[in-house]
């Protein structure tokens, strides 16, 4: 993929909440990919999880906004665990997921889920899955 | 005082009235504007003395019809209370403004489609689990119930737990307006207390025993004699009836045994 | 000797198959597990925000609920559970800003400092009975039952609360032997299952079941070991698409860790409620003889 890159197009005030939500140093990230390569969903997702390290720490919030990528992770914590730098991309994702449940907008919002669904999923995943989509 | 006196002297009953209201008022804040009123009144009576006319937010004045929730704070504290407006007395500095009702999401069923199964619930009310344990809920509640723990029990799928903690429930909404997760849990503890007396708890046996009795035609011939009876007679029957006493025991028998 | 217990929601409804064998097996092994009073959801997901304290409140006030019966430890069955208790316990541990903040804003809960220890029922097997004396009170050797490992994410990562070698665990090996089974090593043994992913892309949800169960298939193994019931139900449900897309694909049976304890310890398997298991466990079992 290519990106334009510019002052023009840099958000600092979603760089600063991504830093301050997660608590990580953005710049320990050296594209190494380890996370991308251990991640279980990256062929799903339409940026790896080492580019939106990337796009991140460039303020490049729209593209961010545009990707599923943050929606498809599922917290499990292989990039975390396998990072060579410490940076935990888990909490990353979780950051980037929150600047928008917190406008109260939600990913999945519980009417959306069949009834039957409601019916048959144990309570962890509709608790887990709530928690992660809904603000 | 008796409406006898008063009849007696009703100018001087009212000035002296009124002499006891001017004695004592206090100020009270309502939804921040300021007003004095008299000391011992209900909110509800206090906001009805200060010009305010209920249409809504007003039902039974005897605190079982939920209608009249209220919020209100002390001079001084930070923390946010609860009460009925008809039960609460009003105190000195308090800030109020009524909740009467909330626009919580109150969940579409045919109840005779209904199962006793926890997923019962699960399916009406998906919000269920986005119950985040703050515990506000219990502190909102002006009955005193532990509306987290009922709420946690729903999540367990224990309908009755959750019906027997939300007994007292009269649904006024207060927890709902307190709510991070934007849970209508009143009305979840309604449908829980439902499936829980229609569906779960056992159905009391000798009550249909009693039921064949009457439908066999064992009382038949004592109502066919009463309704044949001239009024005096029946209201002499109906005065020197046989009643249980006060204190009987579980053993306590009338002393005409026929129609037992 | 009672062991406070944490029991977690699922395990009340769909899970009970996870939790009543190992109640009934603690029993045996001189265990009795006690529910503590006034437990709520844990949250199942630990909070991973900064700023975030209000989805720590309930798992703390688990913790709450086992310190006010003068527990020192609180044993858990579910993982995600786990995972979530024992998380944000290290947060009231280790970060005194935000404990002194949650303490503060639960001002109706005696104040909490971590002094609770998480522990997930496989370490409690390992660490207090051990894996020697655990093999002498079996009675119904799980011979040749060749079953994978499967232990997902939750009681692996992240490092700070794992039960065992991230890389590498061998626990639920070390479990099967125990019990006389023939475990069997697979690559995807830590691999996600999707998790709550399933309220939202349940397509990708079968896809990773298909990896890992071909990949435990291809290893050799008749069925998956599990600990946690979004696992469980994530893999049963994808089994389910698998099958129905293609005629080739061969059923695995499930089984809770539990369920295997209490079979091998010769409960009675009426306990074990095998009839909330996906796959078909009761066939397999009465193949290898340990099913009547």
């Amino acid at each position: 993929m290519s990106v334009t890159i510019s002052p023009k197009r840099l958000r600092r005030e979603f760089v600063r909440k991504v830093k301050e939500l997660s608590g990580q140093n953005l710049q320990l990230c050296y594209q190494c990919g380890m996370c991308s390569g251990n991640c279980p969903a990256t062929s799903n997702m339409d940026l790896s999880p080492r580019q939106i390290i990337e796009l991140a720490r460039l303020g490049l919030e729209e593209e961010i906004a545009n990707s599923k990528t943050v929606w498809i992770c599922a917290s499990c914590l292989a990039c975390t665990v396998n990072c060579p730098r410490g940076f935990d991309l888990s909490k990353m994702m979780e950051a980037i997921r929150l600047l928008t449940l917190r406008k109260n907008i939600d990913y999945i919002r519980p009417e959306d889920i069949s009834p039957q669904e409601r019916c048959e999923l144990p309570q962890i995943a509709m608790v887990s899955g709530l928690r992660k989509f809904t603000g | 005082m008796s409406v006898k006196e008063e009849k007696k002297n009703p100018a001087e009953t009212a000035v002296k009235e009124k002499k006891q209201i001017a004695a004592k008022l206090i100020p009270i804040y309502i939804m921040g504007k300021r007003y004095e009123v008299p000391e011992g009144l209900t909110i509800m009576k206090a906001m009805e003395y200060a010009g305010y006319r209920f249409i809504r937010g007003c039902g039974c004045r005897g605190g079982t019809c939920g209608a009249c929730g209220t919020v209100y704070r002390k001079p001084g504290d930070y923390k946010l209370q609860v009460a009925l407006a008809c039960q609460k007395t009003v105190e000195p500095g308090m800030y109020m403004a009524q909740i009467p009702f909330f626009p919580a999401n109150r969940a579409q069923y045919e109840f005779t489609d209904l199962t006793s199964t926890p997923e019962e619930v699960f399916k009406l009310y998906p919000e269920l689990f986005r119950c985040v344990a703050c515990n506000a809920c219990t502190k909102a509640c002006p009955q005193g119930i532990e509306v987290m723990d009922a709420i946690a029990a729903l999540k367990q799928g224990n309908i009755a737990e959750a019906a027997r903690l939300s007994f007292d429930c009269i649904q006024c909404g207060l927890c709902t307006s307190r709510c991070f997760g934007e849970l209508a849990q009143y009305h979840m503890f309604q449908l829980a207390r439902r499936i829980y007396g229609a569906k779960i708890l056992p159905r009391a046996e000798h009550l249909a025993e009693m039921i064949g009795t009457i439908n066999e035609g064992r009382y038949d011939q004592i109502l066919d004699e009463l309704k044949h009876v001239k009024e005096d007679e029946l209201k002499k029957l109906y005065q020197e009836r046989e009643s249980e006493p006060m204190a009987a025991g579980e053993d306590w028998k009338p002393e005409d045994t026929r129609y037992l | 000797m009672s062991l406070a217990y944490y029991p977690g929601c699922t395990l009340k409804t769909k899970a009970r198959n996870l939790e009543e064998p190992a109640v009934a097996s603690m029993e045996v092994l001189g265990f009795k597990l006690e529910e503590i009073p006034r437990w709520n959801c844990c949250g199942a997901v630990y909070s991973l925000a900064e700023d975030d304290l209000i989805h720590q409140v309930a798992p703390v006030r688990n913790l709450i609920r086992a310190k006010e019966q003068g527990q020192d430890k609180l044993a858990t069955l579910c993982a995600f559970c786990f995972n979530t208790l024992k998380r944000a316990n290290l947060l009231m541990r280790e970060n005194g800003e935000k404990r002194d903040t949650l303490n503060s804003f639960m001002d109706e809960e005696m104040d909490y400092g971590g002094e609770v220890k998480v522990v997930h029922l496989l370490e409690v097997l390992r660490d207090e009975i051990g894996w020697g004396a655990l093999a002498q009170k079996v009675k119904l050797p799980l011979r040749e039952l060749k079953v994978a490992p499967y232990y997902g994410c939750t009681l692996l990562r992240p490092r700070e609360v794992a039960i065992d070698n991230v890389e590498n665990p061998t626990i639920l090996r070390e479990f099967l032997e125990a019990l006389g089974a023939s475990p069997v090593d697979f690559p995807e043994s830590t691999r996600c299952c999707g998790s709550y992913q399933i309220i939202s892309n349940p397509d990708d949800i079968s896809e990773y079941a298909r990896d890992i169960f071909n990949s435990a298939l291809s290893h050799g193994a008749e069925a998956l070991v599990l600990t946690c019931p979004l696992c469980d139900y994530n893999l049963g449900q994808g089994q389910k698409e698998l099958m129905k897309k293609h005629n080739e694909f061969k059923e695995m049976s499930l089984f809770y860790f539990t369920q295997l304890l209490a079979l091998a310890l010769g409960l009675d398997p009426q306990v074990c409620h095998f009839e909330l298991n996906y796959g078909s466990p009761g066939s397999l079992l009465r193949e290898k003889g340990l099913l009547s």
